[in-house]
C-alpha cells in the first residue's frame, strides 16, 4: 500500500485523519491492513469484490433504464466509526424514532398538535401521505414505526446531523448485511481484532418485534413480505430479507382477504396472515380504500387492519413523518411531546407555507436546496444556485402559488471517507443511513448502517441512482463482540418440521414454468447441436437425407418454420444454415435458445427467495455463452454455434443438478420436476414420431443420431454392442422405466409427484389433472414394442407405436390446462367506480 | 318537501367472479336542512360479509363482500329524506375573499381546521397554475367571497358545454379546460380547483338531482341519475352549496349523499373484483316526490 492520498479535502470533515494529518484510531486497524497488501493487493480486494457481488447476484434497479439488475456497487474500505461516538448517535436515534412515532399516533388520531398550534395544520391535513381511511384506526401496540431509517451526514465541524428520514419503508438494511458478508470474508483478520459490532442481533430483534405484533395468540404467527414486485428497485433486498428473516415473500395477488381477514393463496388452500413486513407504498395498499388504481395491494386490507384482524409494519400512513417540512417543527414537537431537547439536529429546513420563512429562503435562493415539502414520487431536489435568472422567476412564482408544497434545506458539506478507485485511496463525500427497529419498550439500534459515497466530490446527491457506491460501516465495540445467529437460541426445543410453510400458487406456477423452459432450452440445443453436426461441410452433405427428420422434431416444437423437402435439401444448404443459427442466437425467435434463456432468467429474478445462491448463479451465467454473439449470426461460425450450444448444455445440466441436490423434496420441488418432464415427454414424443414417420426409419445412422440427441448413445452400447436396431432404441427411449431419458420413466416421475400433490380435501374423485395423466400413462404401459418388430419396413408410421406418440403429444397440453386450473389459478383484479351519470339542466 | 330515492347499482360479469369487495357511500347525509328519515340497503346475491364505519368526512360508509362464485351482484339503497328551504346569506354581505383566504394560511384557527382540509389539493385535483388563471376574472379585488363564487359558477356554466361524451371518469381537469366540455362532476371539479387555487376551501357533494317532467308529460321513473356539485365555505355563515351544472344555489331539488375533496372520496359505490373477466356496471336512480 504505498499512497495514502487524496485530493484535497479542505471544507469537509475528514474521517479518516484529524486536523494534524494523523489517522484516527478508530481507523487505525483498516488503515494497517491495507498497508501490509500492496497495490496490486488492496485491487484484488476490489476485483473480489465485484466479483462475490456479481457471483451472490447483488443487484438493484435502476427507474427509467430497461435494463433489469444494475449490479451493486461497494468499495471494500468499511467505514469505520468508534464506540463512543456511535452511542451518541444511537441516543439520538432512538429519542427521533421514538418522536415520529408520536407524531403519528397524534396525526391518525386525537391530532392535538395542529389544534394547539404546535404543528401546521397542512403538515397533516394537506399532505398527500395523510390517509385519511386510516385515522382513528387503533393499533394494539401503539408502534405505527416499527422500522426506521435516518439518512444522516457530518458537516465539517463534526456534527452529524439528520439529513432525512425514512418511516414508511426504510430500504437498504439488506444491502448493508450483504455488504457485511463480503467484507467479513475480504477482510477476515481485521475485522476479528478490531471488534465489529454484528448486525444479526438487529434481524433477530426485528424477528421478535414483528412476530409480536400478531394479533391471534398462535406461536408461530405467519409474517409475511410484500413486495410490489421485481421491477421495484429494491427487489433483491426484498427477496434477499425473506430469505434470510424466513418469511413468505409475496405480491399483492398471493394474498386474499376473507371476512376481514387476510389470508396467502397456496396450494392447500387459504393460509391466514398474521403479519405484514410491507414493500409497497402506503397509498397502494387497498385499491377499495386507497388508490383504487393500485394493481400492487390487496382489496380489503385497509378493513382487516381497521377490524385488528392483521398487523402491518410500517403501520398504513406512516410516510406522514418523513415529510421535509416535518423537521423544521421536530425542535418544538421534541420538547413538547417528550420534553425533551432534540438531542441530534436535522438539517436545516424552512417550509414556505408560513410567511417568514418563505421569505428567508426567497432571499437566500442561491445557497439553499429547494425541494417538495412533502415527500412526493418522482420529484427531485433542485439547487438554488444553478438557476438560470429565469428558472429562478418561475420556481419563486410557483412557491407563492402553493407556498406550503415548498421547503428549503442548507446544503452540507458531507464528511469525506477514503475510497478505493483506480489504484489508490481518494476522499469521497459520505452519508449513512441507520436502521432502527421498534421493540417492547423502545427502539433498538442496528450496530451498523448502509454508507453511501457520492459519485464525486462537488456532487451533491448521495444516491445509488446517481451512480454512487457503498460501503460496509464497521461500528466498533469497546468491550467483547457478542455473536449472535439468527437462527432461534431460546431454549425451548424446537418442534421438528420435515416441511416449510405451504406453497404459494403463483411461487408454483413459476416453478413449474421453470422447469420447462429450462427442459425446452436443453432439448432445442441438444436436437439444434446434433443437426448442426450433420449439416456442417466436413460431413459433406452425405447424411442429408438422415437430416430430415431431425428437422422435422424442429419444426414440430416450433423451432424452425419450415423444412425444405428431401430434394431441395442440398441446394437449399446455406439458408438452412441460416435458420439453424437464428434458432440458436435470434432474440426475436420465439422459441430460439436465446428466447428461452431469457424466459429462465426472467422467472429465476421472481423466484429469487425459492433458489439457493448457487441455482441463481448458475442461472444468472447461463446467457453468458450467448453473450459475445449478437441476434443476427449470419456471420456466426458453425463451430462457434456448436461450441455455445454444448456450453449451455453443461450450464443447464449442473441447474438440474442443483435443483435436484438442494432442493428438498417439498411441493417447490413437485412442481419444478413436473415441469420438466412434461416438456421432455413433448421432446421425446416428437423426436421418435419424426423418426417413425421417416422413410429411412430403420436406417443405422438415423437411429444413431436419434440415440445422441436422447443421450442413451451409451446406455445402448452397453446393452446392445450392436449397430442401432429399430425395435431396441425404441424400446429404451420409450419404455425402459431405467431410462432417465426415455417416456416411462417421465411418466413414472409425473405419477410420484400426482401422489403428493394436495388434493380436494375429503375428495375421492380424482382431479381432472390425475385423469388425463392416468388414460395416456396407461396407453404408455399396455404399448407391444415387439410389435415394431413385425412391421414392414416402410409403414412404420402406420403402428400402434406411431399412434401412441401421437395420442401422448396430444394430451401434454391437456395436463398443462388441468395443472393450471387445478392450482396455479389465481384470478386477475379489476376495479370499478360508477361515476355519477348526470343529469342535465332541464 | 320529501323525497323517496331508490339507485340501483348492477354489475353484469362475463365470467364467474371469486370474491368482490365493495365499499359504497348511499346514505343520504343529515344536515341543517336535510333528514335522512329511513335508509336501506339490498342486495342480489347476499353478501357474506356487510359491516358500516364513518368516514372522516362523515359519511356513513357500507362495506360489503361476496365471497361466493357470482356473475352477477346488484346493491339496492332506498332512503326516504326529508329537505327543508336553504337559507342562503346575501352573497353582496359576505367578506372578501381575501380576507377568507388569509384566515386559511398557516396558522389556522382551531375552530376552522374542518373546513382547512377542503384547502389543499386532494387525490384528483392537485393545484395547477392554469386554473387560477380561470378563476381570476370572477375575483376582483375585496369582491365578497360568494359573490365571486356565484359568479365563478355562473362563467362555468356559460362557457362550458354540458357534454357527457367529452369526457371519462379519469379526465383531467386541465383537458376539461381546454375542451370547454364535461359533464357535472367535471363541472364541480373545475368550480372546486378554481376556488382552492385562489386559497379558499372547497368541496364537492355527491347526491341526486330530482328532475322537473316537461309539462304535461308523466314522471318516468329510473332516468333521474346520480349528480354532483360544489361547496363553499362562508366565515360565519358555513359551507354554502352551489351547482355549477345548473347555475344556481341548491334548494328543495338536491339531495345531498356524501361530502369529501373530490370524487374519489365520495365514489357512490366502488368495487373490486377478483375474476369476472369483463364487467359491465348499471346505474339507476329514482327520485320520487312524495307528500310529507
Amino acid at each position: 500500500m504505498s499512497r495514502l492520498d487524496g485530493p484535497e479535502t479542505r471544507g469537509h470533515y475528514d474521517e479518516l485523519r484529524d486536523a494534524s494529518g494523523k489517522v484516527r484510531p478508530h481507523y487505525e486497524p483498516v488503515i494497517a491492513d491495507l498497508q501490509r497488501r500492496d497495490t496490486a493487493g488492496v485491487k484484488r480486494l476490489a476485483d473480489t469484490t465485484r466479483r462475490l457481488l456479481a457471483e451472490r447476484g447483488v443487484t438493484f434497479n435502476i427507474y427509467d433504464d430497461k435494463g433489469l439488475d444494475t449490479p451493486w456497487k461497494m468499495d471494500p474500505v468499511p467505514f469505520v466509526i468508534s464506540a463512543r461516538e456511535w452511542e451518541g448517535i444511537e441516543k439520538a436515534l432512538i429519542q427521533r424514532a421514538t418522536l415520529l412515532n408520536a407524531i403519528l399516533n397524534d396525526s391518525y388520531g386525537p391530532q392535538q398538535l395542529i389544534r394547539d398550534g404546535s404543528m401546521p395544520a397542512a403538515l397533516v391535513l394537506g399532505q398527500p401521505a395523510y390517509l385519511r381511511p386510516c385515522h382513528g384506526i387503533k393499533l394494539p401496540n401503539a408502534k405505527p414505526l416499527q422500522v426506521y431509517g435516518a439518512d444522516l451526514a457530518r458537516s465539517p465541524d463534526g456534527q452529524w446531523w439528520v439529513i432525512s428520514d425514512r418511516t414508511q419503508i426504510p430500504t437498504g438494511s439488506g444491502y448493508a448485511l450483504e455488504n457485511r458478508l463480503i467484507t467479513s470474508r475480504l477482510l477476515p483478520d481485521v475485522f476479528r481484532d478490531a471488534r465489529v459490532r454484528r448486525l444479526a442481533g438487529f434481524f433477530r430483534q426485528m424477528q421478535q418485534s414483528l412476530a409480536a405484533l400478531a394479533p391471534r395468540p398462535v406461536e408461530e404467527p405467519r409474517v409475511v413480505l410484500l413486495t410490489p414486485g421485481p421491477y421495484n428497485e429494491t427487489y433483491f433486498e426484498q427477496a434477499y430479507l425473506a430469505r434470510y428473516l424466513g418469511y413468505t415473500l409475496v405480491e399483492g395477488e398471493d394474498l386474499t382477504v376473507r371476512d376481514d381477514r387476510v389470508y396467502l393463496k397456496t396450494l392447500n388452500g387459504l393460509e391466514p396472515v398474521d403479519v405484514i413486513l410491507r414493500r409497497v407504498d402506503d397509498d397502494f395498499c387497498d385499491p377499495l380504500e386507497l388508490r383504487n388504481d393500485s394493481m400492487l395491494g390487496v382489496p380489503g386490507l385497509v378493513r382487516a387492519v381497521r377490524a385488528g384482524n392483521v398487523s402491518l409494519g410500517n403501520a398504513l400512513g406512516s410516510g406522514l413523518a418523513e415529510a421535509p417540512a416535518m423537521m423544521a417543527f421536530l425542535p418544538g414537537l421534541c420538547r413538547k411531546l417528550l420534553g425533551s431537547e432534540l438531542l441530534m439536529p436535522s438539517v436545516a429546513t424552512w417550509w414556505c407555507g408560513q410567511e417568514r420563512p418563505r421569505g428567508e429562503v426567497e432571499k437566500n435562493l442561491d445557497r439553499l436546496v429547494i425541494k417538495s415539502a412533502f415527500r412526493v414520487r418522482g420529484r427531485e431536489a433542485c439547487f438554488g444556485g444553478r438557476l438560470t435568472g429565469a428558472e429562478r422567476a418561475a420556481l419563486a412564482e410557483r412557491m407563492r402559488f402553493a407556498p406550503d408544497r415548498w421547503a428549503a434545506q442548507e446544503k452540507i458539506a458531507f464528511s469525506t471517507a477514503p475510497v478505493w478507485e483506480d489504484g489508490h485511496l481518494v476522499h469521497k463525500p459520505v452519508s449513512i443511513r441507520v436502521y432502527l427497529v421498534a421493540t417492547k419498550d423502545g427502539y433498538m439500534v442496528m450496530p451498523g448502517a448502509l454508507t453511501r459515497v457520492a459519485a464525486s466530490m462537488d456532487s451533491p446527491l448521495v444516491s445509488m441512482q446517481k451512480g454512487g457506491t457503498s460501503k460496509d460501516t464497521w461500528v466498533l465495540s469497546e468491550g467483547p463482540v457478542e455473536n449472535v445467529t439468527l437462527l432461534s437460541t431460546t431454549s425451548t426445543p424446537v418442534e421438528l418440521r420435515r416441511t416449510g410453510h405451504n406453497l404459494g400458487s403463483r411461487v408454483a406456477n413459476h416453478l413449474y414454468w421453470l422447469g420447462r423452459y429450462a427442459e425446452r432450452a436443453e432439448s432445442s440445443a441438444r436436437l439444434l447441436r446434433s443437426t448442426l453436426l450433420r449439416c456442417s461441410p466436413e460431413s459433406g452433405m452425405s447424411e442429408t437425407p438422415l437430416l430430415l427428420p431431425l428437422l422435422e422434431a424442429l419444426k414440430s416444437l416450433t423451432v424452425l418454420d419450415d423444412v425444405p423437402d428431401a430434394a431441395s435439401l442440398a441446394s437449399q444448404q446455406e439458408q438452412l444454415e441460416a435458420r439453424l443459427l437464428e434458432a440458436v442466437f435470434d432474440a426475436n425467435h420465439p422459441t430460439s435458445i436465446r428466447s428461452s434463456v431469457a424466459h429462465i432468467q426472467r422467472i429465476g429474478v421472481l423466484l429469487r427467495d425459492r433458489i439457493s445462491i448457487d441455482t441463481w448463479r448458475v442461472i444468472s451465467q447461463l446467457g453468458d455463452a450467448l453473450d459475445a454473439y449478437d441476434n443476427t449470426p449470419s456471420v456466426t461460425p458453425m463451430s462457434d454455434a456448436l461450441n455455445v450450444l454444448t456450453r449451455i448444455i453443461l450450464e443447464l445440466a449442473s441447474f438440474h443438478g442443483l435443483a435436484k441436490e438442494n432442493m428438498t423434496r417439498a411441493q417447490g420441488w413437485m412442481f419444478l420436476d413436473m415441469g420438466h418432464r412434461i416438456e421432455r415427454t413433448v421432446y421425446i414424443c416428437e423426436l421418435l414420431r419424426a423418426g417413425l414417420r421417416s422413410a429411412d426409419a430403420e436406417n443405422p445412422s438415423l437411429l444413431e443420431a436419434i440415440l445422441e440427441v436422447g443421450d442413451s448413445t451409451i446406455t445402448y452400447r452397453n446393452r446392445y454392442s450392436l449397430l442401432p436396431q429399430l425395435a431396441a432404441v425404441y424400446d429404451l427411449l420409450m419404455l425402459d422405466e431405467q431410462n432417465p431419458r426415455g417416456l416411462r420413466f417421465q411418466f413414472e416421475r409425473i405419477r410420484q409427484q400426482f401422489e403428493h400433490l394436495p388434493h380436494e380435501l375429503n375428495s375421492a374423485l380424482l382431479t381432472p389433472a390425475m385423469r388425463v395423466f392416468l388414460e395416456n400413462s396407461t396407453r404408455l404401459q399396455l404399448c407391444d414394442p415387439t410389435e415394431l418388430a413385425r412391421v414392414e419396413p416402410g409403414a412404420w408410421s402406420q403402428t400402434q407405436v406411431a399412434r401412441l406418440l401421437t395420442q401422448l403429444i396430444e394430451a401434454m397440453p391437456v395436463l398443462n390446462d388441468a395443472l393450471t386450473a387445478g392450482y396455479f389459478a389465481h384470478s386477475t383484479i379489476s376495479s370499478s367506480d360508477d361515476a355519477p351519470a348526470d343529469t342535465p339542466s332541464s | 318537501m320529501n323525497y323517496r330515492i331508490t339507485h340501483r347499482t348492477t354489475y353484469a360479469y362475463s365470467s364467474r367472479v371469486v370474491v368482490s369487495h365493495h365499499a359504497a357511500r348511499l346514505r343520504p347525509r343529515d344536515t341543517e336542512t336535510q333528514r335522512c328519515l329511513e335508509f336501506s340497503l339490498s342486495f342480489d346475491p347476499e353478501p357474506d360479509l356487510l359491516t358500516e364505519h364513518t368516514d372522516s368526512f362523515g359519511n356513513l360508509v357500507s362495506c360489503f363482500s361476496v365471497q361466493k362464485l357470482h356473475k352477477h351482484f346488484e346493491v339496492i339503497s332506498r332512503s326516504l329524506v326529508s329537505l327543508m328551504p336553504v337559507l342562503q346569506p346575501d352573497p353582496l354581505q359576505t367578506p372578501p375573499w381575501e380576507s377568507v383566504a388569509a384566515m386559511f394560511r398557516d396558522p389556522v384557527a382551531v375552530d376552522l381546521l374542518d373546513p382547512c382540509q377542503f384547502v389543499f389539493g386532494s387525490p384528483l385535483l392537485i393545484h395547477e397554475m392554469p386554473l387560477r388563471d380561470f378563476a381570476l376574472p370572477s375575483f376582483s379585488k375585496g369582491r365578497p367571497v360568494l359573490a365571486a363564487t356565484a359568479d365563478l359558477c355562473r362563467r362555468i356554466y356559460r362557457e362550458f358545454v354540458f357534454d357527457p361524451k367529452a369526457t371519462t371518469i379519469s379526465t383531467p381537469l386541465n383537458e376539461v379546460l381546454e375542451k370547454k366540455r364535461g359533464v357535472c362532476q367535471d363541472f364541480a371539479h373545475l368550480a372546486i380547483a378554481s376556488l382552492r387555487a385562489m386559497g379558499l376551501p372547497a368541496r364537492y357533494i355527491s347526491g341526486y338531482l330530482r328532475t322537473h317532467p316537461p309539462a304535461g308529460k308523466p314522471r318516468l321513473q329510473g332516468v333521474d341519475a346520480s349528480h354532483a356539485w360544489a361547496s363553499c365555505f362562508v366565515p360565519g355563515f358555513g359551507w354554502v352549496d352551489f351547482d355549477p351544472t345548473n347555475n344556481c344555489f341548491t334548494s328543495l331539488d338536491h339531495i345531498a349523499v356524501a361530502i369529501g375533496r373530490d370524487f374519489s372520496d365520495v365514489s357512490p359505490v366502488r368495487g373490486i373484483i377478483t375474476g369476472g373477466g369483463r364487467h359491465t356496471v348499471g346505474v339507476g336512480v329514482d327520485v320520487e316526490p312524495v307528500a310529507s
